[in-house]
């Protein structure tokens, strides 16, 4: 059988997903800002207008709290938007929406209404776009029951993940790494749907377990390469979705390796690396030979420097730092 | 209107009364726990506004919102049930006061967060547009509202493409213990509305005849896609905030005054002129409510409460 596997961007799978689910259910939408015929301030909507029209992908004024909420009313109605938050750092705007009504609505109605939309929003570091559009806040939403989270790190993962967070029936929030955009990679043509709540092992090792997410998928497996040129052999998981996350594969892995570093590209302390580092810890205790250890970035906003700024960019030296203090 | 529907609207009132005062019995008795809010004095507007809405039509109201829960035609079991906090409730128990909702009415519900459901109601009204039906959706909110942000982002969009919303502000002069006058710039409330060239009003939310009549418009203008409306009915509550509250920041005069427009009596009172009712047909309406009231009571308080079971079902989907 031949098999051409078709290349695309990260961001061109994302619109793909989008695309195919509208064109299969007419009850979808995308809403946002610059997003009809602007076609996003990353061209991440590209092709959508174009197609759709403006009944099915509407502009909206710079009113995200306003907005969003619309939408929360939309989906409430039974129709599945998909909403664009430009920038994850704009979500303290529609924090009031996201947490006390989006969040909870199905549970405070006892089920009787649901909120099936999809939060798209852009993190990452890089561009020097300073300390409001350079965040990466997706442990805020986590801590909040009923919503769920998704990341994807390589353009299949990205159209699978839009795929099953367009048709899932809770508001799912879709955090895309900007700096992954023009990332390629084989995506299947077709439908393609890639449950949330399953981690992906992208790359097999037996001595430490790299739990990463989004972009920081990329700089654990460089950082596998240089372990594995040192004789250390590293185990690259990718959890894909932060809420549900999926303990089962990651306890599993640590309990196999007996080492884990977690990382992830939003702040280090009170964050996402640690609420994985303590989920594995209880899971596979009996198993570890080293503490699980976190990397992320420092605790102050992000300079608007480029030399500043590429410190708040987990590295792979970093994470090889790491990992042979567990050797030490 | 015919004579029924006319004494329909008195109906109404008079449940929405009976109900409001049986669950500040059942607060004093401690079985509703929590903040109660009554919205005694206000019938007229939860009655005759919703007397237009179809069945399909979305509200959504505010925590001063069990009028609205009546009207839209919640059962009286459930809603009382509810804010017994019982599993039988309309949300089976875990919502409460603040976020009651109906999905079996369309009422999208009230949040906890003053103006949080001016969106949601927007955000019907656009489905509705989007899917080419007709509905309507209609937003309660008090005159606190008037001051929250998110209402003119709202307002703002529901204008710039012509929904099928209507926004109704129930101000009763006071947002929670404060007097909305005290601390709301500009000289009508109405205008919030009008600056986006919203078709905008105030009128008597004492009159359940005035209401109904500014009801029809604004929301037959919706229906045939002429986009929003932004009325304001003056109104009083005849309680406080909560049922708690001793209301010691208002006039004992402007409570007098308030008291003497009281919805209920003056309505019966046209009746009676019209020729609709007598005073045997009044008496025997409010037996009826008492009754029915009371049954609903006694099977709301014999619900059970949720159990471990219930606690953590709903989370997702």
């Amino acid at each position: 059988m031949q098999q051409t596997e078709r290349q695309i961007s990260l961001k061109a799978a994302v619109i793909e997903a989008i695309a195919e689910e509208f064109r299969r259910d007419p009850e979808t939408f995308y809403i946002g800002e610059d997003v009809g015929v602007a076609e996003g301030i990353f061209k991440q909507t590209q092709g959508l207008h174009a197609e759709f029209g403006d009944r099915r992908v509407i502009d909206t004024p710079i009113s995200e709290a306003g907005m969003f909420g619309l939408t929360v009313g939309a989906a409430v109605a039974g129709m599945r938007p998909v909403v664009e938050i430009m920038f994850s750092d704009f979500l303290t705007l529609v924090m009031d929406q996201l947490v006390n009504h989006a969040a909870k609505i199905h549970y405070l109605s006892g089920g009787g209404f649901r909120v099936p939309l999809v939060l798209r929003t852009a993190i990452g570091v890089g561009g020097v776009l300073g300390s409001t559009h350079s965040q990466t806040l997706y442990a805020w939403p986590a801590h909040v029951p009923g919503l769920k989270l998704a990341a994807p790190s390589t353009p299949a993962d990205a159209k699978g993940l839009m795929t099953a967070a367009i048709r899932d029936d809770n508001p799912v929030l879709y955090f895309e790494d900007r700096m992954t955009y023009n990332l390629k990679g084989p995506v299947p043509e077709g439908e393609h749907i890639v449950e949330l709540g399953v981690a992906d092992i992208k790359r097999k090792g037996s001595d430490v377990t790299l739990i990463a997410f989004s972009r920081m998928v990329h700089v654990a497996l460089e950082a596998a390469d240089a372990l594995a040129a040192k004789g250390i052999s590293a185990e690259v998981v990718d959890p894909r979705s932060i809420v549900p996350l999926d303990t089962e594969t990651l306890i599993d892995s640590v309990a196999r390796t007996g080492r884990a570093v977690v990382i992830d590209g939003g702040h280090e302390s009170y964050g996402i690396g640690a609420e994985v580092a303590a989920t594995v810890s209880e899971g596979a205790f009996d198993y570890l030979d080293a503490p699980v250890m976190r990397i992320g970035a420092p605790h102050n906003p992000v300079p608007c420097s480029k030399p500043l700024e590429a410190m708040m960019v987990p590295s792979a030296d970093q994470v090889v730092a790491k990992v042979e203090r567990m050797y030490g | 209107m015919s004579p029924e529907d006319c004494v329909d609207l008195y109906r109404t009132m008079v449940r929405i009364r009976v109900f409001e005062e049986t669950v500040r019995r059942y607060h004093i008795a401690g079985k509703a726990p929590g903040l109660v809010h009554l919205c005694t004095g206000q019938e007229a507007v939860p009655a005759g506004f919703i007397s237009v809405l179809r069945p399909d039509d979305y509200i959504t109201i505010y925590h001063r919102g069990h009028g609205h829960c009546i009207a839209k035609g919640s059962s009286l079991e459930a809603l009382l049930g509810e804010l017994l906090h019982r599993r039988g409730g309309v949300n089976l128990g875990r919502a409460g006061e603040p976020h009651l909702c109906d999905p079996a009415t369309n009422n999208i519900g009230s949040t906890g967060i003053v103006g949080g459901s001016v969106p949601l109601a927007a955000g019907a009204a656009l489905a509705a547009q989007l899917r080419g039906t007709d509905q309507v959706s209609v937003s309660f909110f008090g005159d606190g509202v008037l001051n929250q942000g998110v209402m003119f982002e709202v307002l703002n969009m529901a204008a710039i493409w012509s929904l099928p919303v209507v926004f109704v502000c129930e101000d009763n002069r006071y947002g929670e213990f404060t007097e909305s006058a005290t601390v709301t710039a500009g000289e009508r409330y109405q205008d919030r509305g009008a600056v986006f060239g919203i078709p905008s009003d105030t009128l008597d939310g004492m009159d359940v005849l005035a209401v109904r009549e500014a009801a029809e418009q604004a929301v037959g203008r919706a229906r045939r896609g002429e986009g929003p409306s932004f009325l304001v009915f003056e109104t009083y509550r005849f309680t406080g905030h909560h049922v708690s509250d001793q209301q010691e920041y208002k006039d004992s005069e402007e409570m007098r005054a308030w008291e003497a427009r009281d919805p209920i009596p003056n309505y019966a009172r046209w009746l009676a002129d019209e020729g609709h009712v007598d005073d045997v047909a009044i008496a025997r309406i409010h037996a009826e409510i008492d009754d029915e009231v009371e049954a609903a009571a006694k099977v709301a308080d014999s619900m059970p409460h949720p159990g471990p079971e219930d606690l953590g079902t709903h989370v997702f989907a």
